[in-house]
């Protein structure tokens, strides 16, 4: 079970968090002219990295905040949390 | 025969405290402190199973968790457990141990005539017999192997007791209460860091009770014990005896069971049996001590071989005797300190040692105590069936791979001592890879992965001072670093005697032209010669050499069968140990019981049950429940000896010719706040929400970013920057996760508040067309009229002096409103209800009728929207707006999405309007097609139409649309039925929706 600190919260367990995929993907804007390919590529297409990921978690038993987490995929060594403004 | 193997004085049992069991039926005596295998030895029973594989009759080995054979079924409180360690579990008045993977009994045991068979059941037996004939894998091969698989009878009756799990935190987990976790923990705790010190054996003290060694002048034991009362003297200190660690995973999370009620005289109904902890530690010191290997020879398995340790540990901690003629057979110093002991309570041992001639501390003292020692000796094979009467010995040759001078000496029991294994499993867990050491012929944690130091034997420090020294510090060291304190500790002197240094023998040849078994892994049956042809077979990866033999696999986890093993791949391959690997060890590191796994998460605790504020007075008034996620929901009121059918369809009538209520507490409510509150909506909801007026609820569909309908629900609003969304029950978390989403991460500027308000507000709907004549009453002061509150519309209440709000929403088709109060006043609203609907005939309804009503309306819910539809599908492409854009519009211009036959909402009557239409009825055209007959569609959502008193369902139906008019079948393979049904529209009752209008 990952110790994963909220950065609004602290230490918390897994537990108290919900996973919510990969952490780098931007929405195209609203109203943007999209190719279909692109459009698929933004619904469904994630890379699976080994190694170093940029993750989106909720502190869903918590404060209900999204956040970003840099993990290891392999090692699950957490490396850093961050809100989702701050810069990564 | 009563207690002829106990010495008269010495161990550490309570002797005033005699107490009674059961071994195979028969009675016997033991006393307070023993186990149950140091309380049969004491009544010199050696033959307590049989193996797993060729049936042999197997006695003890070790004296705790490197114990391969005593795997008992035991019963103590009526509860009957299999695979119970006799080595582990403390004697208790009462219990009763039988001998397991035997039949008739452990005596005459018909199963082992595999063990005469042996040769047919080399390694490899099952993938290579059980190949061929095909056919034969039912009927013949499986049910063999089920019958001959397994160990103990695993009860089939409900488990009584109480398991509980616990949640802590601490600076440092210590694991083992030997003297290197002794140590490191009283450092720490002196650093004031709050410490865990675990220990799986109800004493304390580890290798310290049984080796003859001073601490500052203090026996080993009376220092361990002075060390351990200081510590329970310290808050910051928990010290938790008959506590295993057994797991380490992720982040220094440790997972520990404690056994807290099987040993106890006095059992209270609330004392949990055992006990799950989870442990989050900043660090783990990893004090697990070593287990002393085997050295294996022919018949090494019969019953009076032990370790020598667990046979000086039965005379020191227990007072019991193995064997009164007992040989040890060592390659190190260990055995000298077993036959020491030996000769000490008067029983003249043989050593047999391996090496040539030696001196050391304990050599010479034994040679003082004229121990009869024989250097260079081996035992070649063991004699006796069912116990050990005899042995053959040799004299090895100067490369210990042949030997001479054989003689056969008589004895009742060997002591095998080949070296010290640290038990390094929690370090391999923790992701540590280990490195061999060549010094001890074994591996020993490399690099900590996590938070993590192995200290004393586990990491290959077989020295007493050595030990202290190096986790004195270690504990001072990381605990300052986490409390900033730093108080100088003495290290104390220790007396301890020098071994000199051990031998590499670990396996003695076999004499020519005899193959006796030399076992490797006790608990699997795996001998050398499995090993042997593995290899032959052209097995290389150690991993798979014990899949293929099973080395290693048992519930031991090789304990005492890995290193040997090893050694044996490497002296085949001409390899050394390091080459050939190790394989990965996982957790539990000893078994642990479901029950404690699961806890108090089992019947009606396995998850939360969430109740309305009414739930009392639907219980009062025969509600049957229904499960909506962990919510609790009347399905029907029971009137009579009515069944579900007949008091849904009088539910649901009564809500079309008068008025029904139904408590609809459990649907998803969110509050919206902020400016930008109508632009999200825009976005999130499908249609159009910018123009929506104050006191108005519109209906709204959200979508994926796949397009595919995610919820459904209505949203008011309540003031110029407050809405009121609803969500439906089953998506509520869903939904709430998904506004926070697009909110935090997508649209951050977006300035909206979202949170639920589900348990805050208590709903009721009453529907029917007296159903604004009943609201009337209820609110006399608010105009009521279809011109002041009309369909969507919203208003504030004083319902007799509670606040509430009114929407005039409806799912069931019918005129209808939904009251919501304060959940505090929902069974006050609810009653008041009742009372005053009285005079229009009011019942309350059930989600039976609720479906039925909205079945026959033709209003989509959970069946269609199943994450398969998109809006186009289920008749809501009203719904969605071309002109902006919102939360997966894009993919709704698929190409599939827009095919001329995609699938659409239609609805089914059977032709003979009687036959119900089982859910899940696939559409075929022709019912007696060949298969696979062409799937047209699925049948969602069946219902007894109240209006038209026949079946009606709905259905997701290929080109739907088209197909209105057209005949087919519902053909339910499950219920084994085909209707013949005709296509119709989905909306049934009322299609232009005048009701809902009125």
């Amino acid at each position: 079970m990952l110790n994963i600190k909220c950065p609004y919260c602290g230490d918390r367990s897994q537990k108290e968090f919900a996973y919510g995929g990969d952490g780098t993907i931007t929405r195209p804007k609203l109203n943007q002219e999209i190719s279909d390919e692109a459009w698929d590529n933004f619904v469904y297409l994630r890379k699976s990295p080994r190694g170093k990921h940029i993750e989106l978690w909720h502190h869903i038993a918590g404060c209900r905040q999204w956040f970003k987490v840099e993990r290891d995929t392999t090692t699950h060594e957490i490396f850093r949390t961050f809100k989702p403004e701050e810069e990564f | 025969m009563s207690q002829n193997f106990r010495l008269n004085t010495g161990g550490l049992i309570n002797r005033d405290k005699p107490i009674e069991f059961k071994f195979n039926g028969k009675k016997y005596i033991g006393y307070e402190g023993d186990t149950l295998a140091s309380a049969l030895l004491a009544n010199g029973i050696h033959l307590i199973g049989r193996s797993f594989k060729y049936h042999r009759p197997r006695g003890f080995f070790g004296a705790g968790v490197d114990e391969p054979n005593a795997k008992m079924q035991v019963e103590i409180n009526g509860c009957s457990e299999p695979n119970i360690n006799a080595t582990e579990i403390e004697l208790v008045n009462g219990l009763s141990a039988t001998s397991q993977n035997c039949w008739p009994s452990v005596n005459f045991d018909i199963g082992a005539i595999n063990n005469f068979l042996n040769r047919f059941f080399p390694a490899g037996f099952y993938y290579k017999t059980f190949m061929w004939p095909k056919s034969f894998w039912y009927r013949v091969y499986e049910p063999f192997i089920r019958k001959a698989a397994g160990l103990g009878i695993a009860s089939l009756e409900k488990d009584k007791e109480r398991y509980e799990h616990k949640y802590e935190y601490c600076d440092l987990l210590v694991t083992g209460s030997g003297p290197a976790g002794l140590a490191s923990a009283y450092a720490a705790a002196k650093n004031g860091a709050k410490v865990i010190l675990a220990e799986d054996k109800p004493r304390y003290g580890g290798s310290l009770l049984t080796d003859d060694v001073t601490i500052d002048n203090l026996s080993g034991k009376d220092w361990s014990e002075k060390i351990i009362s200081e510590l329970k003297e310290m808050p910051n200190v928990i010290v938790k005896n008959r506590s295993q660690v057994f797991g380490y995973y992720d982040h220094n999370m440790m997972v520990m069971f404690e056994r807290t009620k099987d040993h106890l005289e006095k059992k209270t109904k609330y004392t949990p049996r055992q006990r799950l902890w989870y442990i989050r530690a900043k660090e783990v010191l990893l004090s697990t001590g070593s287990i002393e290997r085997p050295i294996v020879f022919g018949n090494n398995d019969t019953p009076g071989v032990f370790l020598s340790a667990a046979a000086k540990e039965y005379m020191k901690v227990y007072g019991v005797l193995i064997g009164k003629k007992p040989i040890i057979f060592t390659n190190n110093d260990s055995g000298y300190e077993t036959a020491i002991e030996f000769k000490k309570n008067g029983v003249d041992p043989v050593v047999l040692d391996t090496r040539e001639d030696q001196n050391s501390e304990l050599i010479n003292e034994a040679k003082d105590l004229n121990i009869m020692i024989k250097f260079s000796y081996a035992v070649i094979v063991a004699h006796g069936y069912k116990k050990v009467k005899s042995a053959t010995i040799g004299k090895l040759n100067k490369d210990k791979i042949d030997f001479e001078n054989t003689e056969q000496i008589d004895c009742d029991s060997i002591c095998v001592s080949g070296f010290w294994t640290p038990t390094v499993h929690l370090a391999s867990q923790s992701g540590n890879k280990l490195k061999f050491n060549d010094s001890i012929d074994a591996f020993v944690p490399d690099k900590s992965k996590q938070n993590e130091h192995s200290l004393g034997a586990a990491n290959g420090t077989f020295t007493l001072q050595d030990t202290l020294k190096n986790s004195f510090n270690t504990g001072s060291e990381v605990s300052k670093s986490i409390t900033k304190k730093d108080e100088k500790i003495q290290i104390p002197n220790t007396n301890e005697r020098k071994y000199s240094a051990h031998d590499k023998f670990w396996c003695s040849p076999l004499p020519k032209g005899k193959n006796y078994k030399r076992f490797v892994d006790f608990q699997n049956d795996v001998a050398v010669s499995d090993i042997e042809i593995a290899l032959r077979e052209g097995y290389r990866s150690i991993e798979h050499v014990k899949r293929y033999t099973t080395l290693g696999m048992a519930t031991d986890q090789g304990r005492t069968s890995n290193l040997n093993g090893l050694q044996l791949v490497a002296n085949v391959e001409k390899k050394i140990v390091p080459q050939v690997g190790h394989t990965t060890f996982r957790p539990p590191f000893t078994p642990v019981t479901i029950g404690t796994i699961v806890g108090r998460e089992v019947g009606k605790e396995y998850m939360p049950t969430r109740k309305t504020p009414m739930h009392h007075w639907h219980e009062k008034n025969n509600a049957v429940w229904v499960d909506a996620g962990a919510w609790k929901r009347p399905r029907y009121y029971k009137r009579g000896n009515e069944n579900l059918f007949e008091a849904s369809k009088r539910e649901a009538k009564n809500v079309r010719n008068h008025v029904g209520v139904c408590d609809v507490t459990t649907l998803g409510k969110i509050d919206l706040k902020g400016p930008d509150a109508a632009e999200f909506l825009n976005r999130v909801y499908t249609n159009a929400w910018l123009k929506l007026p104050v006191g108005k609820a519109r209906y709204g569909v959200m979508l994926r970013e796949d397009g595919i309908v995610m919820d459904d629900g209505t949203t008011t609003r309540i003031s110029e920057n407050h809405y009121h969304m609803t969500t439906t029950t089953a998506q509520a978390a869903n939904v709430l996760s998904h506004l926070e989403y697009y909110l935090q991460i997508v649209w951050p500027k977006l300035n909206v508040n979202v949170v639920s308000t589900t348990e805050q507000w208590a709903g009721a709907a009453i529907a029917g067309p007296k159903s604004r004549d009943l609201l009337a009453k209820l609110f006399p002061k608010i105009d009521v009229s279809n011109e002041a509150l009309p369909f969507m519309g919203y208003v504030e209440g004083d319902l007799f002096g509670v606040k509430a709000r009114i929407f005039r929403i409806s799912f069931s088709g019918e005129l209808a409103y939904e009251i919501n109060v304060e959940s505090d006043f929902g069974l006050f609203m609810w009653e008041k209800i009742i009372k005053i609907g009285e005079e229009f005939n009011i019942q309350p309804y059930g989600t039976e009728a609720l479906s039925t009503l909205r079945i026959e309306m033709g209003h989509v819910a959970g069946p269609e929207l199943d994450g398969r539809t998109i809006p186009y599908d289920v008749s809501l492409e009203g719904l969605v707006s071309k002109k902006k854009d919102f939360i997966g519009k894009r993919s709704l211009a698929k190409e599939a999405f827009n095919k001329a036959d995609r699938q659409k909402i239609v609805g089914l009557v059977p032709l003979d309007r009687k036959s119900s239409i089982p859910e899940g009825s696939h559409l075929v055209e022709n019912k007696n097609a060949k298969l696979p007959n062409p799937k047209l569609g699925h049948v969602s959502s069946s219902c007894w139409s109240v209006e038209n008193n026949n079946p009606f369902s709905l259905a997701i139906l290929k080109d739907g649309k088209n197909m209105i008019g057209k005949k087919l079948f519902a053909v339910s393979p499950l219920k084994n039925t085909s209707i013949e049904v005709e296509v119709m529209s989905s909306h049934y009752v009322d299609h232009e929706g005048k009701r809902v209008r009125s």
